[in-house]
């Protein structure tokens, strides 16, 4: 768990390479693996390949922690968690784009 | 020890029904919850409701906290040494356990959501996966390059306590990673109780405001200040961009909110942003009579009327 301060840990940008699965995506963000189903079957998230099994993008990873947390503390239920999830993406893009213009 | 009135935080009277404080709950959890909220301290408010709220919803860990009376907020507080005899406390789960020492003295490990317990049951013998976030300045992804990190980390004492640790690391920073991605650092994560590999641990990346760019997910965007002569009749100036001042050409005929792009030089990931220069006028001010004199030959010479659009 602990790493010497000097020693310089390198990494790679994890969605540029991740294909995610299912129990990957499990994993990761310490859910049951019926539940990243009940996300797909909602539109929370999407597959991108389906055979021999579902894959994922690496921004699944972000995703699901969002909408799991959204699920957990406003004590939302799925849909309600995927209207909140289209709705903060096009809040934090418009945002984005109030700061990129003059 | 500071003594927190979880009443006073939920905004609800010392009487309030269950229904009332859940209420309560989810107005504040959906004004302050980090990933919707704006406000500045929404972090700490959330984090602060959530305990409130853990404690006002079981009727049990209530009772308990009710007979402690009435204590002032910011008084130093002591549990009594005898409070907590006959109350069984049990949680199932809501918030990240990040609770304060005020809540850890009454309720301690048992009286914590589970969060530590649900996990590794999914795949057991690997230690659970950390996550992190941090704010990088923009030259981290422009350049790659180490940087120091501070990351606070939940971890439970030999006591069985959830305290919130502090773990420096040194990262190599990945040229051209973009906000909202992460870093992954296989394994260092926890490590699972016994054998078996530790987890990883995943950093998520945004950046700093910068002085001059902003930031619109791979591209950056500059505000270029130019003379009303220069947008006119175009001109050659030099304009800074993430890598190094270069001669930037804009054309005649030039207006306010025009966007040049320069193509690949924005963030450097795969594939690149652009950069891309938004003009601004910048007027030169009338202060002297000759400059005055300059205004004045300018709207002689010139017959223009700017609101024509609007009719009038």
């Amino acid at each position: 768990m602990s790493s010497p301060k000097d020693q310089t840990l390198s990494g790679a940008i994890f969605e540029e390479s991740a294909v995610l699965t299912v129990k990957d995506l499990s994993r990761m963000c310490a859910v049951d693996e019926r539940h990243i189903v009940e996300f797909v079957e909602e539109g929370v998230l999407e597959v991108v390949e389906t055979a021999p099994e579902w894959h994922f993008t690496g921004a699944a990873l972000r995703r699901t922690r969002l909408a799991l947390r959204l699920e957990r503390d406003l004590e939302l239920n799925l849909a309600g968690v995927a209207l909140a999830l289209e709705l903060i993406e096009e809040l934090q893009h418009l945002r984005r784009q109030l700061q990129a213009r003059p | 020890m500071e003594y927190k009135d979880y009443y006073k935080i939920m905004g609800v009277a010392r009487d309030a029904t269950e229904a009332q404080i859940k209420q309560a709950y989810r107005k504040l959890a959906r004004k302050y919850h980090p990933d919707v909220s704006k406000e500045k301290d929404a972090e700490a408010r959330f984090k602060e409701v959530g305990e409130a709220y853990e404690v006002l919803k079981s009727p049990d860990k209530r009772a308990a906290y009710d007979q402690l009376g009435q204590g002032h907020p910011g008084q130093d507080f002591r549990p009594p040494p005898d409070w907590g005899s006959g109350f069984e406390f049990s949680g199932a789960g809501t918030s990240d356990p990040a609770y304060s020492d005020f809540f850890e003295s009454l309720f301690g490990a048992q009286g914590r959501a589970g969060a530590g317990n649900r996990r590794g049951a999914f795949h057991p013998g690997r230690g659970e996966d950390h996550h992190a976030k941090v704010l990088l300045d923009l030259d981290a992804t422009l350049r790659g390059g180490a940087r120091q990190l501070t990351l606070r980390m939940p971890e439970i004492d030999a006591d069985g306590r959830l305290v919130s640790k502090e773990r420096v690391l040194n990262v190599q920073v990945p040229k051209g990673i973009l906000p909202g991605q992460h870093i992954r650092l296989a394994g260092q994560g926890a490590r699972p109780p016994g054998e078996g590999a530790p987890g990883d641990l995943f950093i998520e990346v945004d950046f700093q405001p910068h002085p001059l760019y902003k930031i619109e997910g791979r591209d950056l965007y500059l505000e270029l200040p130019v003379a009303p002569w220069e947008a006119a009749l175009g001109a050659s100036m030099k304009t800074p961009t993430p890598t190094g001042t270069v001669d930037l050409k804009i054309p005649a005929g030039s207006h306010a909110g025009s966007k040049l792009r320069l193509k690949g030089r924005g963030i450097p990931a795969s594939p690149p942003g652009d950069f891309y220069v938004v003009l601004q006028i910048a007027l030169p001010p009338a202060t002297d009579a000759e400059a005055k004199g300059a205004y004045a030959a300018f709207a002689a010479a010139m017959p223009f009327n700017p609101r024509a659009s609007l009719g009038v």
